[in-house]
């Protein structure tokens, strides 16, 4: 017998009431990260050692500052959850445990909001 | 609660190391050094957004012979992470658990790491004419 309530065995978020989100969110930014970080590799061999203006011709083209974006998000949503599970995992003081994983998120915000501003200023700016 | 003298499990220091143990840090390692890597990406941007002062000194740093060690091992880091996550994805779908299946797939990401990261370099060099 279970002693969960019907409610709570129909929403299935179990004890830590996020259920299996942070563990799908991982799992699709991991896919979407696969064909985006061939791409980047591939762009940043093309553009290694480029000048001021062939790197803002590269970032600030339509494709590339939409693939650069996603890019950015992908892999700033995607690093936070997985720091955020090291930090579950081996840090066992509550309150350090709550400050680290609070200085990770709002870390991979500020630098995933600067580089997407970076992008959107190069290319609307020129 | 006194919760910060617990033992912790598995004890690494009585276990003998396997491949299948050490890839498995090893794509938690690297994950870290991605996180870590990724402030590399958001100068570049950043740099280029700014203006050509910014962005030379970020290139100068990438040219670096510390600046390049760091981008090679930040590459490895990266085509580990990629392929051992590739063979996690296949994981989860619930196929290679096998002992002989996950210890050939545990030997495919090694080779595949090593040659995606040479195989980048050379094309990166060639692309740039030499050293």
């Amino acid at each position: 017998m279970s002693a969960r309530t019907p409610l709570g065995r129909a929403r299935g978020l179990g004890s830590a009431k996020t259920g299996t989100g942070h563990w799908w969110a991982q799992r699709v930014t991991a896919l979407a990260l696969v064909p985006l970080i061939i791409w980047f590799v591939v762009s940043m061999i093309i553009v290694t050692g480029a000048d001021h203006e062939a790197a803002k011709a590269f970032i600030g083209s339509p494709i590339n500052a939409v693939l650069l974006i996603l890019l950015i998000i992908a892999t700033f949503h995607h690093g936070q959850l997985g720091l955020q599970v090291v930090i579950e995992d081996y840090i066992h003081t509550k309150w350090l445990e709550v400050a680290l994983i609070l200085s990770v998120k709002g870390a991979a915000i500020f630098l995933g909001v600067a580089s997407v501003y970076a992008v959107f200023a190069i290319a609307l700016g020129g | 609660m006194a919760t910060e003298n617990r033992p912790l499990s598995p004890h690494l220091q009585v276990y003998r190391p396997q491949l299948t143990s050490v890839l498995s840090i090893l794509h938690r390692a690297t994950g870290i050094a991605l996180a870590v890597g990724t402030l590399l990406l958001v100068w570049w941007l950043i740099a280029a957004a700014t203006g050509p002062t910014a962005f030379d000194t970020v290139q100068s740093f990438i040219g670096s012979i510390f600046g390049r060690i760091l981008l090679l091992a930040w590459t490895y880091a990266l085509f580990y992470h990629l392929s051992n996550g590739i063979r996690h994805l296949v994981w989860d779908s619930g196929k290679g658990f096998e002992l002989g299946t996950a210890y050939a797939s545990g030997w495919l990401v090694v080779v595949a790491s090593v040659v995606l990261t040479v195989i980048s370099w050379v094309a990166g060099y060639a692309v740039q004419g030499g050293l």
